[in-house]
């Protein structure tokens, strides 16, 4: 069922390439929105026991009205899309500690994203509030807020949006801890802010900036792919004693769906998931795209009949271990330079432009640390080096054609 | 709407309380002598059609003529027919993406025009469409803009929020980040020496943007030839303006700048006000905020359906009492400058001018291929390549 889909789409793409670009008669988006394998992914976990079997779940159920911290036998799940998970999250993190605040650009009656709705209802307007369209005093704001010991929970309303607030992020928020010996810190202040594209918002509202604060030391970045780790993640960041800017794939949350375990739980920062194991060639990714490679792993093992010229007999059988990054800053080198040295290849995807991206930082630490063991070129696939355009959205975002064509020409290589 | 904005009584608007407010009914202006219909005549506004901060009020004797009036007319209903256009284009999923209505907001657009020349300089946020319009472009340019096509005013490349012509620098995506730009503008402008007016223009959201005040501090320390213009329709997106501005008088927000409010939804006050703001700046007093008092009737965006923050029924008094372009209609046949049969014939035209925009908008192609390379450097100076999909497809300049 859900490799025929693909194909059939992938099909339709690959007869007429040119097609979309010609046409000047009006096109219905296609019927199940632009990212159809998420809804069919093996990646969800949809049933209640693989879903309390996430891979480096802890409990935390320090309150003693849950049962002990490594069972699951009594644990119950809920089936919810990322937004709700990221809700839940926040409504745990609001429970559990007075000192924590919600604001953001109309988060007291839900967001735009829906990510908090009845929040304000739930705990007081004092606690999830409205802010002025202050991207730049949000952050401010909120560092000050964290300085003095509050847990502070930002939203800013789009990632893009997030520029006017670089620099209270980058100076002030990464630094404080550095710049005050150590006397102050914003440890407990989270930035959340929706990310990636949506197939239609164009220059403003489709971009990927986590490559922007590669280099502020300091900040950790968290990127999510589904339900399930929006929460571990979320409710981990918001605990974690550094600033964190969470950025969640904005495609995902309504079309990612998971059974969510409704206890609190954290999932670890800094570590990258082996999504699925290999031995041929590593696929890192993280996000949105995570389905997207998932799809190109079908493809290569599986071509529809019109791909399988360009797909070589001989590699049709290769495993390729998926790994989703998860923290983009500070990345888990460890876990990636493992798996390519065991694979010899890496196909880097993100969304956000090849050129000062993420892939081609980790690309540089593992040419170096995996060099003898390298068999083909690390292989980026990432948006053009061109604004995300409104018009060309869908071409300009990594699909599962160009993740294959990648895979193709490093193991061929 | 309109029946029942003219068969209203005659009743005192002026209530006796303690603090006089702005007025902002759209239809308050009286006669002070016969009206022409060949020669410009003078009628005088409401008392409270403006407020001053550390300045005096424009004058509420206007002189008007019988044509700027139904050129004016004509041209709001152009503005709200093309957004109205715009709506069914996007509910048609015709137009995809982020799109920003203007409805309601008429007089401002069209009053500020008829108020500057051609000359002057207008930057704002991203609603955006009439005043691209106005300033020189075209109703098919900014829907084949926000189609995405070959004959939009950005070719299709920059949707609802990037649009520009020669003296309107757009359009511009990001809350209140045109201000500081415009007030560089009015640097470039007085820099000339030419008396050229930069209206720069945000909302009431956007006022509470840090960049705004630094924009009004670097305008006042060198005197800039600017006008601050804050379109107050009341709602920073889905927050009121008292939910979201410690200072709701948008106008005495400058510090040392002066600042004048109007009435921004009857068009006579909207241009008297613009044209002595714009005689303000060009006389070489500095820099001038200007508050406009207005309204919108959709929701923030297309995805905002405008009734979560706000009651229906605001929205239903707004446009049944205050609307500009009944009010204008008011003025005109009461005055007896043309007839309800006259101002239908316009509206027609007006509404055919726009469907045959939106046809040919709609025949017009998308960008081409190599359109994407273009423009992300200037031309001939464009790094050595920009990668594309294959090793083929790498954009060599």
């Amino acid at each position: 069922m859900f490799s025929a889909r693909v194909s059939q789409r992938t099909l339709r793409l690959f007869k007429s390439p040119g097609r979309r670009f010609q046409s000047s008669a009006p096109e219905p988006p296609p019927a199940g929105g632009h990212l159809p394998s998420v809804a069919t992914s093996a990646l969800l976990r949809t049933t209640r026991d693989s879903a309390l079997r996430s891979q480096g779940i802890s409990w935390t159920d320090g309150d003693n009205d849950g049962p002990p911290g490594s069972v699951i036998a009594g644990r119950e799940t809920r089936r919810m899309n990322l937004y709700q998970a990221v809700r839940d999250a926040m409504s745990i993190a609001l429970m559990k500690d007075d000192s924590a605040v919600v604001f953001g650009e109309d988060v007291a009656f839900g967001g735009v994203f829906r990510c908090t709705m009845g929040l304000a209802e739930e705990f007081g307007r004092e606690r999830v509030f409205n802010t002025p369209l202050t991207e730049q005093g949000i952050a401010g704001f909120g560092i000050g807020l964290a300085s003095m010991g509050h847990t502070a929970i930002a939203e800013i309303q789009f990632a893009d949006y997030i520029f006017p607030a670089f620099d209270q992020i980058v100076n002030e928020a990464a630094k404080h801890r550095f710049r005050s010996g150590g006397q102050y810190d914003v440890g407990s202040l989270t930035i959340r802010c929706p990310t990636m594209s949506v197939g239609h918002g164009g220059l403003y509202h489709s971009q990927s900036p986590e490559g922007y604060f590669m280099g502020a030391s300091g900040l950790k970045i968290v990127i999510p792919r589904s339900p399930v780790q929006a929460k571990g993640l979320l409710l981990s960041s918001i605990r974690d004693p550094n600033p964190v800017i969470f950025m969640e794939p904005k495609i995902l949350y309504r079309s990612a769906i998971e059974q969510v375990p409704i206890d609190d739980y954290h999932l670890p920062l800094g570590r990258a998931e082996i999504l699925t194991p290999g031995s041929d060639l590593t696929l890192l990714t993280w996000g949105t795209p995570v389905y997207h490679c998932e799809a190109a792993v079908h493809l290569l093992s599986n071509p529809p009949p019109n791909l399988a010229p360009h797909v070589p007999a001989s590699i049709r059988n290769a495993k390729i271990e998926l790994i989703d990054l998860r923290t983009i800053l500070p990345w888990d080198v460890e876990t990636v330079t493992e798996s390519v040295k065991k694979t010899g290849r890496l196909v880097i995807v993100h969304e956000a432009s090849m050129t000062g991206g993420v892939g081609g930082e980790i690309a540089a630490e593992v040419q170096r640390r995996c060099f003898l063991k390298l068999e083909a070129p690390v292989r980026r696939v990432a948006g053009w080096d061109t604004p995300v355009p409104m018009q060309y959205e869908k071409f300009h975002i990594p699909d599962a054609l160009r993740v294959l064509d990648a895979m193709i020409e490093t193991l061929t290589y | 709407m309109a029946s029942l904005a003219r068969i209203r009584p005659h009743l005192p608007r002026r209530l006796p309380i303690a603090v006089r407010g702005l007025q902002t009914s759209a239809d308050t202006t009286q006669l002070t002598e016969d009206a022409h219909h060949s020669k410009p005549f003078t009628v005088r506004l409401h008392d409270d059609s403006f407020r001053g901060h550390l300045t005096d009020t424009p004058s509420l004797e206007v002189e008007v003529s019988k044509d700027e009036l139904l050129g004016m007319y004509k041209t709001m209903n152009l503005m709200r027919r093309m957004e109205q256009a715009a709506d069914a284009l996007y509910k048609q999923k015709l137009i995809r993406g982020f799109c920003h209505l203007a409805i309601g907001q008429e007089a401002v657009s069209v009053g500020l025009e008829a108020g500057i020349t051609p000359q002057d300089s207008v930057i704002t946020a991203y609603r955006c469409h009439p005043f691209a319009v106005l300033r020189g472009g075209t109703i098919k340019g900014v829907i084949g803009e926000l189609l995405g096509r070959q004959c939009g005013m950005s070719h299709g490349k920059g949707g609802s929020m990037h649009i520009f012509t020669k003296s309107f620098f757009g359009g511009n995506g990001i809350v209140g980040a045109q201000v500081p730009v415009g007030a560089g503008i009015a640097l470039a402008a007085k820099y000339s020496g030419k008396p050229i007016a930069t209206y720069a223009m945000y909302g009431d959201g956007a006022s509470n943007q840090g960049q705004v005040f630094e924009a009004f501090n670097m305008a006042k320390l060198w005197d800039l030839p600017c006008v601050f213009v804050c379109e107050n329709n009341k709602y920073g997106m889905g927050t009121s303006a008292e939910r979201s501005s410690s200072n709701t008088e948008y106008f005495t927000r400058g510090d040392k700048i002066p600042g004048i409010q109007a009435n921004g939804m009857d068009i006579i006050a909207v241009k008297q006000a613009v044209k002595f703001t714009r005689d303000w700046v060009t006389s070489g007093k500095g820099p001038i905020l200007l508050e406009f008092v207005t309204y919108r009737y959709g929701g923030h965006s297309m995805s905002d359906p405008g009734t979560t923050y706000r009651t229906r029924e605001e929205i239903q008094r707004m446009r049944s009492t205050q609307d500009p372009i009944r009010g204008l209609q008011r003025y005109i046949e009461e005055w007896g400058l043309a007839s309800e049969e006259d101002l239908k014939k316009l509206d027609k035209e007006a509404k055919t001018e726009v469907d045959h925009a939106v046809e040919e908008a709609k025949a017009s192609p998308v960008p081409s291929d190599q359109d994407l390379w273009k423009d992300v450097y200037y031309k001939g100076t464009a790094p050595p390549f920009l990668r594309g999909r294959e090793r083929e497809e790498v954009h060599y300049y």
